[in-house]
C-alpha cells in the first residue's frame, strides 16, 4: 500500500513538473529557444505572488489574477526587447543571454527579498485531504494536477484549433514564409513567450504553496522541466505531462527506497529513458 | 499616376555576395510581366527583394509610389503583394486548408476566398484535411498558388511554378492563369520555359548574372535577342 501511495503522490507531483515544463516545451516548439532562465522566472513568479498576497492580504491563488497577466506582459516585453535580438541561425547567443538573465534575476531577488526561505500561505486547504479507498490524497496536489491537465489541454487546443496556434505552427515551420503571409515573427514570438510566462506564473504560485523557496531554487526547477520535456518527446505537450508524471513517480518511489535517493532516482530514470529512446517517448518534432 | 511597381538601381546582397546589380524594372497595373534568365541569374533574388524577404535600400523598390524596399515581408504583404515562392515551401505542420486560411489571415478584401479557390482547384477541397506536404507536387503547387491568392493581392509573383511538375499538370495550372489574372490582378511570372513565359506575358525582362540583359514586349523579342540575353554571347 505504501508503494501505491508513493506512485499516487508521484503522479500528482508530476502535474507540477509538467507545469514547469509546458512553457519550455511551447517556446522550444515555436522558436527553438532554450531558455536557461526559465526556472528563475518560475521563482520570480512565486515572489511576485508573495508580494501581491501579503501586500493585498489575498490568498496566493487569488494573487494569480494579478501575477498571471503581469508575467505575460513581462514575457512579451522580454521577447521583443531582448530575446528577439539574439535569435538567428546561431543557437549560442540566446543560451548566453538567457543564462545572463538567470544570474540577473537571482541577484535581483536576493537584493529585494534576501536569501531567507519564503512560503506562500494558502491556509487550511494546504493540509486538507480526502480518503481515496485505502489511501489519502491531499486536496492541494489534486488541484495542482488538475490545473496541469487543464493548462496542457488548453495549450493543445490553442495550438491545433485557433488562429494563434496556426500562426505558431506556421512560424515554427518556416519563419520567412510565415512572414510572407503577413505574420510578424517578432510579434508571434512575443505572444508565445507571453503565454509561456503566464503558465510559468501558475507554476510558480503552486511551487510556492507546496514548498518553501529562496532565490537560488530556480536551477533545479529548470532541470525538472527539461527532463519532463525530453522524457515526453520534443513538441508533444501531452508527452510533456507524461514526462512530468514519470519524473514525479521516479522521485517518490526513489524516496521510498531511501529518503536520500529521491532526486537521484529521477535523474537516473531520465538518463535511462534518454539512453533507450534518445528522442523521448512520444516525439512529434525532428 | 505612379506605376504599380517601380524598381530602380536595385542592388541585392547575400552577406558579402552581391546577386543583383542596378536592376531597373517597372510593372503597370493589369499587366503580366515575365522574368527569364539562366540558373543563378538572380530571378529568385529579385522576387525576394520585392517581397521583403531580402531588405534593400528603401527607394530601390516603389509600390504605388511608396518606397517599400526596406520594409519587412509582412509589411509588404499587407500592402497587397503576394509571392508564390520557388519550391512551394508549404507549411508542413498545417493541413491543406490551414495553409490556405493562413494565406488569408490578413483579412484583405477581394474576390478570393476558400469557396472560390476550391472551385478553381476542386482536388484541394477533396484533400483539404490532409497535411499539405502529403500531396503530389502539382497539388502542392496549387496550394502554394491558392495560399498567395487568399491574401487577395494586387500584385501576384510566381517563382517557377512549373519546376519539377509533369507537363500535364503545368498545362492545367497555366490554363487557370487567365482566370486568375483576369480581374485586374497584376502578375510577375518567373519561368525557365521561355515559350511559356512569352505566351502568358505582355512584357518580358531577362536577367543575366544579376543584371537586366533584355527587356521588351513579349511579342517583339526575337529568339536571337533572347539567346544573347540569356548567355551573353
Ligand atoms: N541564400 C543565399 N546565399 C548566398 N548566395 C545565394 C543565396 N541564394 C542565392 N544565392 C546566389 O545568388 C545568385 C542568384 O541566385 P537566384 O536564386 O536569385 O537565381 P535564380 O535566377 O533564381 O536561379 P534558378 O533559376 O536556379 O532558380 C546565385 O549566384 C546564387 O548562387
Ligand atoms: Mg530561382
Amino acid at each position: 500500500m505504501d508503494w501505491l501511495n508513493a506512485i499516487l503522490q508521484g503522479t500528482l507531483l508530476g502535474g507540477l513538473y509538467a507545469m514547469f515544463a509546458a512553457g519550455l516545451s511551447l517556446i522550444f516548439g515555436v522558436m527553438r529557444l532554450v531558455n536557461i532562465a526559465h526556472g528563475d522566472l518560475i521563482v520570480l513568479s512565486a515572489y511576485l505572488a508573495l508580494t501581491v498576497a501579503v501586500g493585498l492580504g489575498l490568498n496566493p491563488m487569488l494573487a494569480l489574477v494579478i501575477v498571471v497577466p503581469l508575467m505575460a506582459a513581462i514575457g512579451y516585453a522580454l521577447q521583443r526587447l531582448v530575446l528577439n535580438r539574439t535569435m538567428g541561425d546561431d543557437i549560442l547567443p540566446p543560451l548566453l543571454v538567457t543564462f545572463g538573465l538567470s544570474v540577473i534575476i537571482q541577484n535581483a531577488l536576493l537584493t529585494v527579498y534576501t536569501a531567507d526561505p519564503q512560503k506562500l500561505n494558502a491556509g487550511a486547504i494546504e493540509t486538507a485531504s480526502v480518503p481515496l479507498g485505502p489511501l489519502t490524497v491531499g486536496i492541494m496536489p489534486v488541484i495542482v494536477f488538475a490545473a496541469a491537465v487543464g493548462v496542457i489541454g488548453l495549450l493543445q487546443w490553442m495550438f491545433y484549433h485557433t488562429a494563434l496556434g496556426r500562426a505558431f505552427r506556421a512560424t515554427s515551420d518556416r519563419q520567412d514564409i510565415a512572414q510572407l503571409m503577413g505574420l510578424n515573427r517578432a510579434h508571434v514570438f512575443g505572444l508565445a513567450m507571453a503565454i509561456c510566462l503566464a503558465v510559468t506564473a501558475l507554476a510558480g504560485v503552486f511551487l510556492g504553496m507546496r514548498t518553501s523557496f529562496d532565490p537560488a531554487v530556480g536551477g533545479t526547477r529548470l532541470i525538472f522541466g527539461f527532463e519532463a520535456v525530453i522524457i515526453g518527446g520534443l513538441g508533444n505537450l501531452w508527452g510533456t505531462l507524461a514526462g512530468g508524471v514519470i519524473l514525479g513517480v521516479a522521485q517518490t518511489v526513489g524516496a521510498k527506497i531511501h529518503p536520500g535517493f529521491q532526486i537521484l532516482a529521477g535523474h537516473i530514470v531520465f538518463l535511462l529513458i534518454l539512453a533507450v529512446r534518445p528522442r523521448g517517448l512520444f516525439p512529434r518534432m525532428d | 499616376m505612379p506605376e504599380l511597381l517601380e524598381i530602380k538601381g536595385l542592388d541585392a546582397r547575400y552577406g558579402d555576395f552581391q546577386a543583383l546589380y542596378g536592376v531597373d524594372m517597372t510593372v503597370s497595373a493589369g499587366e503580366v510581366v515575365a522574368v527569364i534568365g539562366a540558373n543563378g541569374a538572380g530571378k529568385t533574388t529579385l522576387m525576394r527583394s520585392i517581397s521583403g524577404l531580402i531588405r534593400n535600400g528603401a527607394d530601390m523598390v516603389r509600390y504605388r509610389g511608396n518606397a517599400i524596399g526596406a520594409l519587412r515581408a509582412d509589411q509588404v504583404a499587407a500592402q497587397g503583394v503576394a509571392l508564390v515562392p520557388e519550391g512551394r515551401l508549404l507549411f508542413q505542420s498545417l493541413s491543406v486548408e490551414e495553409n490556405l486560411i493562413i494565406g488569408g489571415q490578413m483579412g484583405r478584401k477581394g474576390p478570393w476566398n476558400l469557396r472560390r479557390l476550391y472551385d478553381l482547384f476542386p482536388i484541394l477541397e477533396e484533400r483539404r484535411n490532409v497535411p499539405a506536404t502529403a500531396l503530389s507536387g502539382g497539388q502542392q503547387q496549387m496550394v502554394a498558388i491558392g495560399r498567395a491568392l487568399m491574401s487577395n493581392p494586387d500584385l501576384l509573383m510566381m517563382d517557377e511554378i512549373s519546376l519539377g511538375l509533369a507537363p500535364v499538370i503545368i498545362r492545367q495550372i497555366y490554363e487557370a492563369l487567365p482566370g486568375i489574372v483576369g480581374e485586374g490582378l497584376t502578375a510577375i511570372v518567373v519561368e525557365q520555359d521561355i515559350a511559356k513565359a512569352l505566351s502568358v506575358s505582355s512584357r518580358v525582362i531577362c536577367l543575366q548574372e544579376g543584371r537586366v540583359s533584355l527587356s521588351g514586349k513579349s511579342g517583339d523579342v526575337t529568339r536571337d535577342a533572347i539567346s544573347r540575353a540569356y548567355f551573353g554571347v
